[in-house]
């Protein structure tokens, strides 16, 4: 067993009055996509920030490819590539010139950096757009040619800070091929996102934060936790009788929706409840097994977290 | 030792690569001091006397090479600010390069242009009139001493707009520099001020450097000495070069 590519103990920060970030944790497996989840806000870039050494944490230790981001911070430096929120490329430059001025920056040496550039803006289907400013590119294609520059040195660890955000459902389609392709490389992705979505689309596992704290830790599907059975009654008057029969069925408390006419509940195994309930439940319109959203499981995390 | 002038090459390079690309703008910063030294040397020239006597034009141009470099404060600051608004010195410090590198990279740049300026400025005044009279010695001394303020201002640039950090600050280090540059004796002669507004003229450090390059080249109005015109821009480096290291190693 490797060691793990990226892993956090403990990490605390505070910005004067506002504690960003409260002993955090995390493992994260070489050739692995995990996500960071959590609203605005929440700490993600923080720890972002401080695993690409761009911050000190104030206490805690961080391990990244092998290497302390604190103590060994150069060794660090020569193994990871980040994707930050803003496009971190120079506008005035063409998307070759940016390639080939990181890639000299990366020591890889002018011809070398030039082959690297032609490859990438390729795979990027960049090549078209290759000579103009970046200024002139469109947020899509700014993305990826930032994502490009992030790939230049074949990364052990790549950081995606919100790759996503800002894009149309399409760029986000084209990130998101691009991120999987990447994991097939053997590239460990540490990525952060606000889109519960982009993180059941692209990570095998998840670190859900909430105001500096992680507060859950699993897979998708852990997250997920219970499917729900989905009641919809003909009668609105029947909803109160039909959730008390639900309580009976389910493993945990019926929520009620009354413009729709509609029961949800958390169930065991998925064949008896189904069966129970049709057999139970008598003149209903609908019954629905299905898995919860990521976004169910997110509000009742957070939710949580509060009480 | 090599990465780091490999690293502060590629920097360098990097902005002239911007030239190259938008050698529109280059030239809008390059022509904009020729712009002003024509509206003081025809329209308000006429205006103005020397006190002493002598040609205002020719008192005029050492003024004007003080003012060009302090203007290098706005084009340092939007470099800085930008590359930190955008993400890019964010992608620099994650890589494998010094800061030491980054910086050098931006002040060689930034010489570079300054420079230029310096030298389209010349051009003009000689074209309207200004000469230098003590010699090559001494005017090369001169064209020292106006590049060594520009390297102070230039750290100071960086500094401010580490701590800025906004591109939408721009504005408010204009309202900076032009009352720091027109408090000075570029324009008028301190003599002709009212006392109090006279001293601080004649302590501006860009006096000094006025000072000096009027007495370096020969020309009229208050000349002054050099070691006032080397003291300000070490004293600014001083306390400057520190700080802006500092503040980049620690941007949060």
């Amino acid at each position: 067993m490797r060691d793990p590519a990226i892993e956090a103990e403990g990490l605390t920060r505070r910005f004067g009055e506002t504690t960003a970030l409260v002993e955090f944790d995390l493992t994260v497996p070489t050739g692995t996509v995990h996500g960071l989840l959590g609203p605005n806000g929440a700490g993600k870039t923080t720890a972002v920030r401080i695993l690409t050494t761009l911050l000190r944490p104030d206490a805690g230790q961080a391990r990244v490819a092998g290497h302390d981001v604190v103590r060994e911070a150069d060794r660090v430096r020569t193994r990871i590539g980040l994707v930050g929120q803003q496009a971190g490329v120079d506008e005035q430059l063409s998307g070759r010139q940016n390639l080939e001025m990181f890639g000299r920056l990366h020591h890889l040496g002018a011809a070398v950096a030039r082959g690297r550039a032609g490859e990438l803006l390729d795979r990027f289907g960049l090549t078209e757009a290759a000579d103009r400013p970046a200024a002139k590119y469109s947020g899509g294609m700014r993305r990826r040619l930032d994502l490009a520059v992030g790939l230049l040195i074949g990364p052990a660890v790549l950081f995606l800070d919100e790759p996503t955000t800002g894009l149309d459902p399409r760029a986000r389609n084209e990130v998101w091929r691009e991120i999987r392709s990447l994991v097939t490389e053997g590239t460990t992705v540490l990525l952060t996102t606000q889109y519960l979505e982009e993180a059941d689309q692209l990570a095998d596992a998840l670190t859900v934060v909430d105001r500096g704290r992680v507060i859950a830790t699993g897979t998708p599907d852990e997250l997920k936790g219970a499917d729900h059975l989905d009641v919809v009654v003909r009668d609105a008057g029947s909803l109160e009788r039909t959730a008390e029969l639900l309580a009976g069925i389910g493993t945990g408390e019926p929520q009620l929706d009354r413009d729709r006419r509609q029961i949800s509940v958390p169930v065991g195994d998925r064949m008896t409840a189904l069966t129970r309930a049709a057999r139970e439940l008598g003149d209903v319109e609908d019954i629905a097994l299905r898995r919860p959203t990521l976004d169910e499981a997110f509000l009742e995390l957070t939710e949580r977290s509060v009480r | 030792m090599t990465a780091y002038v490999n690293d502060s090459w590629t920097l360098t390079r990097r902005t002239l690569l911007h030239w190259r690309n938008q050698p529109a703008q280059l030239a809008l910063g390059l022509f904009f001091p020729v712009m002003i030294l024509l509206m003081f040397a025809y329209l308000f020239g006429g205006a103005m006397s020397v006190p002493g006597g002598g040609d205002y034009r020719e008192f005029l141009l050492p003024g004007m090479f003080v003012l060009t470099m302090a203007f290098g404060l706005e084009s340092t600051f939007q470099a800085v600010t930008t590359d930190v608004g955008r993400g890019v010195t964010d992608r620099f410090r994650t890589m494998p390069i010094s800061s030491a590198a980054v910086l050098t990279g931006r002040s060689v740049a930034d010489m570079l242009y300054a420079a230029a300026g310096l030298a389209v400025l010349i051009a003009c005044g000689l074209a309207v009139g200004w000469r230098w009279h003590d010699g090559p010695v001494d005017a090369v001394l001169a064209v020292g001493l106006l590049l060594l303020l520009r390297y102070s201002l230039l750290w100071f640039g960086i500094w401010l707009a580490l701590v800025a950090g906004k591109p939408e600050m721009l504005m408010a280090v204009q309202i900076l520099v032009w009352p720091l540059a027109f408090l000075s004796s570029i324009f008028a002669a301190p003599e002709t001020m009212p006392d109090w507004l006279g001293i601080v003229a004649e302590w501006n450090p860009l006096s000094a450097t006025a000072a000096a390059t009027r007495e370096l080249f020969g020309n009229p109005g208050q000349g002054g000495a050099l070691w006032p015109a080397i003291a300000w821009p070490v004293l600014l480096l001083t306390v400057f070069v520190p700080l802006a290291v500092r503040r980049y190693r620690r941007l949060t």
